[in-house]
């Protein structure tokens, strides 16, 4: 068993917008192993973005709120470190890639200088050896040396995009928090960029919390998945459990939605409804009422259970004394998800 | 980037003739003789006559137009009618006066307006900010004229601590310009320290923002070397429109403080049809304006990289193949 690097504990992050309160993340457990990666899969506004923040602490506050938790990076609580402390955490030890590379980059610094300003302010560098860092940074991530002195917008998408991932790597950090790295991308491009990052991973041994709503995405690079909905993890295990078998009704919801080019049916079949209004949660399952699998006795909140070494599924259907059942093969799986397409046309 | 300065350039020239042809039409159409003015009510027609052609006044309109747009070139717009003064000399004088009171005011504009703004930006809905708000109404609502004529109520009148006029006499010399550059600038300032607030307000917000601070840089790092920069990119825009209104702001500021400057001579021409005084104060105003409103443009290609690219593209454009791609 390899080591806990990054544990969080029950985080709950609050909004409050013009009197109201938004419940962004309610009670999240994770860990990411020292090495590994974690998928944080999720529709828009389940929270996804808010935990990576809470972890950096770079939340606008207000309107935002830790109201509670914990988030130990490797021991260490990041949430009761003094904001100096923070800072050389920051940048060092976590990376953040952000979702947009358009708007990521300052547009009156050259790339260049944005990136020597990261690898200055965590080394004992002079300009020169900074200098010679970031060239080598951005050669790294593919980028000629004489691109140096550009500006962002002299470069495409793609190119911004390596630009942050070269800024985020620059000082080898221990963690990467990439934020939809590849949303803004071509498809094309998607591929080089996420090729690059697992060898940049592998090279230098670095855990990464990858966040995406692109299931592709995450079968190709995490070796555990957590899926979020409405600020709570409903389904936690690692790959092959989510891809093998998933067990979460919205779980299986996101699987139904993809296209898929063997299937003959002339519609995809959708999660109906929308995603519950966060300043007014539902009570109990929060994904009760889109639930094609609710029976009615979703009324209490669910805990997460085990229902296999490493699997943990957030669903009444487990609580319920149907607890056997799920301990099933994929097989079950599978006619769990002919029902809920069945359910969905 | 040298070809569009060049560029610039060539064009204030055009600038300045149409200044020149609309201020001598304007001048030639206004009602009022300034020989009549000269002589006075009793005046003759035969004087009258005399004098409109001692003056040239009785030449064409393209004659008299072109002479006025020759001598221009040579920075020569006659003599006073009044005073029989060449109108240059008056310049040499008056100019440092108008520019000084200009230049003062845009100075405390920028560096009183902008950290306002910024640290109203930064503790937004703290008292200090509402405060700055607040003030800055008040300041941009109140005419620069009725501020002034408050200011010598309280300074000079009631309190005497300042003088009411002028620009020298028993006050050392440096308390007669505290009240001109203070009404001068004061609206200016209001109006900078809310344009920095809101542009701070939506650049605090910027993702690139957030990835400065995901760096582990130290805010005040941020803050000045990230969100500043780019925040002040539309109040610069702004400023170099309130420059060209200083300039011309200070007729109205000149008046009410009797500060013989410019705007001031400016406006005893007009009462007097002083035609080459008129001319020739529009004509230095609008240059000032001019070559202060391309000195912004400047400092706004060296703060926007994108709009520097832009100048070195059109004139790569210009100058170069004409097989160039997009601007």
């Amino acid at each position: 068993m390899s080591e806990e690097f990054l544990k969080i504990n029950d985080l709950v992050v609050e909004y409050s917008s013009g009197g109201q309160i938004v419940q962004a993340v309610n009670g999240v457990n994770l860990t990411v192993q020292k090495g590994k990666t974690l998928g944080l899969v999720g529709e828009t506004g389940a929270g996804k973005t808010t935990i990576a923040k809470s972890i950096l602490r770079i939340l606008p506050m207000p309107p935002a709120k830790i109201k509670q938790g914990e988030i130990f990076l490797d021991g260490q609580d990041l949430l009761k470190l003094p904001e100096k402390e923070m800072m050389k955490v920051r940048g060092n030890r976590i990376a953040m890639i952000f979702q947009d590379p358009m708007t990521a980059l300052n547009p009156t610094m050259t790339v260049g200088d944005q990136i020597s300003e990261v690898v200055l302010q965590h080394n004992d560098y002079t300009k020169q050896q900074a200098q010679e860092r970031t060239i080598e940074m951005l050669e790294l991530v593919g980028i000629a040396s004489v691109r140096y002195m550009d500006y962002p917008h002299q470069f495409s998408g793609g190119m911004k995009q390596r630009v942050v991932i070269a800024m985020a790597l620059a000082c080898n950090p221990e963690l990467i928090l990439a934020d939809e790295p590849t949303t803004a991308l071509d498809v094309t491009i998607q591929a080089q960029v996420l090729d690059m990052m697992r060898e940049l991973r592998e090279k230098f041994n670095t855990s990464m919390i990858l966040i995406t709503h692109d299931l592709g995405v995450v079968a190709e690079t995490c070796d555990d998945v957590a899926v979020i909905y409405a600020g709570e993890i409903v389904e936690y295990g690692t790959r092959e459990h989510i891809f093998r078998n998933p067990q979460h009704p919205y779980t299986l919801g996101l699987f139904g939605s993809l296209p898929k080019l063997d299937d003959d049916s002339k519609r995809l079949s959708p999660i109906h409804g929308l995603p519950p209004d966060p300043t007014n949660l539902p009570e109990g399952c929060k994904f009760g009422p889109r639930c094609p699998e609710c029976k009615g006795e979703c009324g209490k909140a669910p805990a997460m259970v085990e229902i296999e070494p490493g699997h943990f599924v957030r669903c009444c259907k487990f609580t319920a004394g149907q607890r056997a059942q799920g301990a099933q093969k994929p097989e079950n799986g599978q006619e769990a998800k002919t029902k809920s397409e069945r359910g969905g046309v | 980037m040298w070809r569009y300065i060049v560029k610039r350039l060539l064009w204030l020239i055009v600038i300045m003739a149409c200044v020149g042809v609309i201020i001598f039409t304007i001048m030639w159409f206004v009602p009022g003789d300034p020989a009549q003015i000269i002589l006075g009510s009793g005046a003759t027609n035969e004087d009258i006559a005399r004098v409109r052609e001692q003056l040239g006044l009785d030449r064409p309109y393209m004659v008299q137009l072109g002479e006025f747009l020759i001598n221009a070139c040579r920075l020569d717009f006659g003599e006073s009618y009044v005073y029989g003064i060449p109108v240059i000399q008056e310049f040499a004088t008056r100019l440092p006066r108008t520019l000084g009171l200009g230049l003062i005011s845009m100075a405390l504009n920028i560096i009183i307006g902008i950290p306002l703004g910024v640290n109203a930006a930064i503790h937004r809905n703290t008292i200090w900010d509402q405060g700055v708000l607040v003030l800055a109404m008040v300041f941009i609502s109140v005419p620069q004229f009725f501020l002034g004529l408050l200011m010598v109520v309280l300074f000079s009148v009631q309190l005497g601590w300042l003088p009411p006029f002028g620009i020298s006499g028993s006050y050392p010399t440096w308390m007669y310009w505290i009240m001109p550059v203070l009404a001068n600038s004061l609206s200016g300032m209001a109006m900078n320290a809310r344009q920095t607030r809101s542009a701070a307000l939506e650049t605090i917000r910027a993702d690139f923002v957030t990835t400065a601070r995901a760096k582990g840089l130290p805010e005040r790092t941020v803050i000045y070397k990230h969100m500043l920069p780019n925040a002040l990119i539309p109040v610069v825009n702004s400023l170099g429109m309130q420059l060209s209104m200083v300039v011309g702001g200070t007729v109205v500021i000149e008046t009410v403080f009797s500060f013989p400057g410019i705007g001031q001579y400016l406006l005893t021409g007009v009462n007097s049809r002083d035609y080459p005084v008129v001319r020739g104060s529009v004509m230095i105003l609008a240059l000032f304006s001019a070559v202060i409103t391309l000195l912004v443009d400047l400092v706004y290609a060296y703060l926007d990289p994108r709009i520097k690219a832009q100048y070195v593209n059109y004139a790569a454009k210009k100058g170069g193949s004409k097989k160039g791609g997009k601007k």
